[in-house]
């Protein structure tokens, strides 16, 4: 099919959209940390920008979008190092984009997909660890799901027939329970349920929260990879699920602890986010508001069982990634309308959802479990010694703080090679910097 | 009367005030600080320009008390301060002149 200006526009735009939820990210959780990890949490989102860019146009396209390798288990090599993958549009995928649009686009997801676990094991992990595990997951786990539902894989529309506008099950429940798996290698921060871990900036919450709301307007909107109608009602969609859900966390909060809080308020949004990810190309406004509300509020109550049983999900990933990713899928199959796109909710379809839901969760969960036992004995380990974490990973991990509001003496170093008689920063963590 | 003060690490301040709160103590002034001792400093790298900070962050404790109260204050802190690793700190003890309640005037051991 020839290109259309009007779809590559708009998909070019939304995946600039959806590029910058990942920095947006990178704030909502580390305003959510203490000072001392603020550095070391922003640049785990930060970095996958970077990386997974990289491995994407090298392998991980290739692997989640080209032409299915037999089974439906994973994509061949056909794109290998971008190859044919140019100006002119795919035959398979966004027949009238230009086929490097689309790739792009779809590099957007596959980059903020393992950034999102990063805030299960915040304050916790050394970089190093990070580094590795996030180039194995993106390969390893985010390719091959991709594959399964977006393209000719055997949960798509291909073969099993589950339904995901944009990624509820590919990115949220992919990430949210991977972050579960992650929480219980890697266990719970040193001091955690008896010192106050309480978030640093919330300001930065709130403009990271907003970040990823306006941002995901590309996400979802964008999945439509066209400007036309559809685009109009995922927008749409979007935006009144993140209403309502916001809605759906405060009220029950407010009912519980006396006040409605701000990062109750952009939780919840985020929650409604997730939910209607997977909905949003399939129902009519008025669901969209419903599933908003319910995820809305079944997330708070998430969140809440999860401070009751004392796991270390240090930013609440599993709540309201999983959770509410799990709500999103399974009401999709519920509430999917033939008014707003070719598919409608019945028993048959929610039954395909729960078994993609299924497919994932079990998938993901051993994988993520596998690569960090792999990392953890190739590195040696993967969370930072006791003094380090005392310390934050903004020194211990990057040579860096977050925040200097006095002198704190010191000098500029002579030189590179010869730094002054300062030990490296590792050194002086195991003597107790703090 | 005597004004203990305490310079320990930023993260054993919670373990302090529970056990001096323990030790009986009712109120303790707490501060952020900063300094330098045999523990030294760290450096950190900017746009590839290294630095040598000299000041390490520490937290300074005072907690006035009476004569008969201060071995306990002492053992407290030094207890509960303790990692056994360089940069724990120091307890000085200082003699307190006098002593006020600003609220209502009272003076010595009962304003404690």
């Amino acid at each position: 099919m020839p290109i259309d200006t009007g779809d590559t526009a708009w998909v070019l735009a939304a995946a600039a959209l959806v590029m910058f939820m990942t920095p947006g990210l990178a704030l909502f959780y580390g305003g959510l940390v203490r000072a001392k990890n603020v550095l070391g949490t922003i640049m785990q989102s930060f970095f996958a920008l970077a990386l997974v860019s990289v491995l994407w146009v090298l392998i991980g396209y290739t692997l989640a979008f080209g032409k299915d390798a037999g089974g439906g288990i994973i994509g061949g090599l056909d794109f290998i190092g971008f190859k044919g993958v140019g100006p002119a549009p795919s035959d398979t995928y966004a027949t009238t984009v230009p086929h490097i649009a689309f790739s792009l686009y779809q590099l957007m997801f596959a980059i903020i997909t393992p950034a999102l676990i990063t805030g299960a094991i915040a304050e916790r992990m050394r970089f190093s660890a990070y580094v590795l595990f996030l180039g194995l997951w993106s390969i390893l786990v985010y390719s091959p799901v991709a594959h399964w539902v977006f393209a000719d894989g055997f949960l798509g529309l291909v073969h099993v027939g589950a339904l995901d506008f944009a990624g509820g099950t590919v990115v949220h429940i992919n990430a949210g329970i991977a972050a579960l798996a992650a929480i219980l290698y890697m266990g719970k921060r040193r001091g955690f349920g008896r010192e106050a871990m309480v978030p640093h900036n919330v300001p930065m919450v709130i403009t990271g929260a907003a970040i990823l709301w306006f941002g995901w307007f590309g996400f979802n909107a964008g999945s439509a990879l066209g400007a036309n109608g559809l685009a109009a009602s995922a927008f749409a969609n979007t935006h009144l699920a993140t209403a309502a859900a916001v809605l759906g966390w405060l009220i029950p909060e407010r009912a519980k602890h006396g006040k409605a809080t701000t990062i109750g308020a952009a939780t919840g949004a985020v929650a409604g986010l997730v939910a209607i990810t997977p909905a949003a190309g399939f129902v009519e406004p008025w669901a969209a508001l419903v599933i908003g509300f319910v995820a809305g509020a079944v997330c708070w109550k998430a969140v809440d069982l999860k401070t009751r049983i004392g796991y270390d999900d240090s930013l609440d990933v599993v709540g309201v990634h999983f959770v509410g990713g799990v709500v999103g899928a399974l009401l999709t199959g519920v509430f999917a309308s033939a008014a707003v796109n070719a598919f409608s909710g019945s028993l048959a379809q929610f039954g395909k959802q729960a078994l993609a839901v299924g497919v994932t969760i079990a998938f993901s969960f051993l994988m993520t479990l596998l690569i960090l036992k792999v990392v953890d004995v190739l590195l040696g380990g993967v969370r930072v010694p006791e003094e380090e974490e005392v310390t934050g990973l903004d020194l211990s991990q990057h040579s860096e703080v977050g925040y200097t509001f006095q002198d704190r003496g010191g000098s500029l170093a002579a030189g590179h090679d010869e730094p002054a008689g300062a030990e490296p920063v590792g050194a002086v963590d195991r003597e107790g910097a703090r | 009367m005597k004004l203990v003060v305490a310079i320990v690490k930023p993260f054993k301040l919670d373990e302090v005030k529970e056990a001096l709160r323990a030790a009986g103590v009712q109120g303790l002034t707490a501060t952020e600080a900063q300094g330098f001792g045999r523990q030294r400093g760290h450096t950190e790298v900017y746009r590839g320009a290294e630095y040598r900070v000299d000041f390490v962050p520490k937290v300074k404790v005072e907690v006035l008390c009476d004569d008969d109260q201060v071995q306990g204050v002492v053992d407290a802190i030094m207890k509960s301060a303790r990692t056994g690793k360089i940069g724990d700190g120091k307890i000085f003890v200082l003699p307190a002149e006098q002593a006020y309640r600003i609220r209502t005037g009272e003076m010595g051991p009962d304003a404690i």
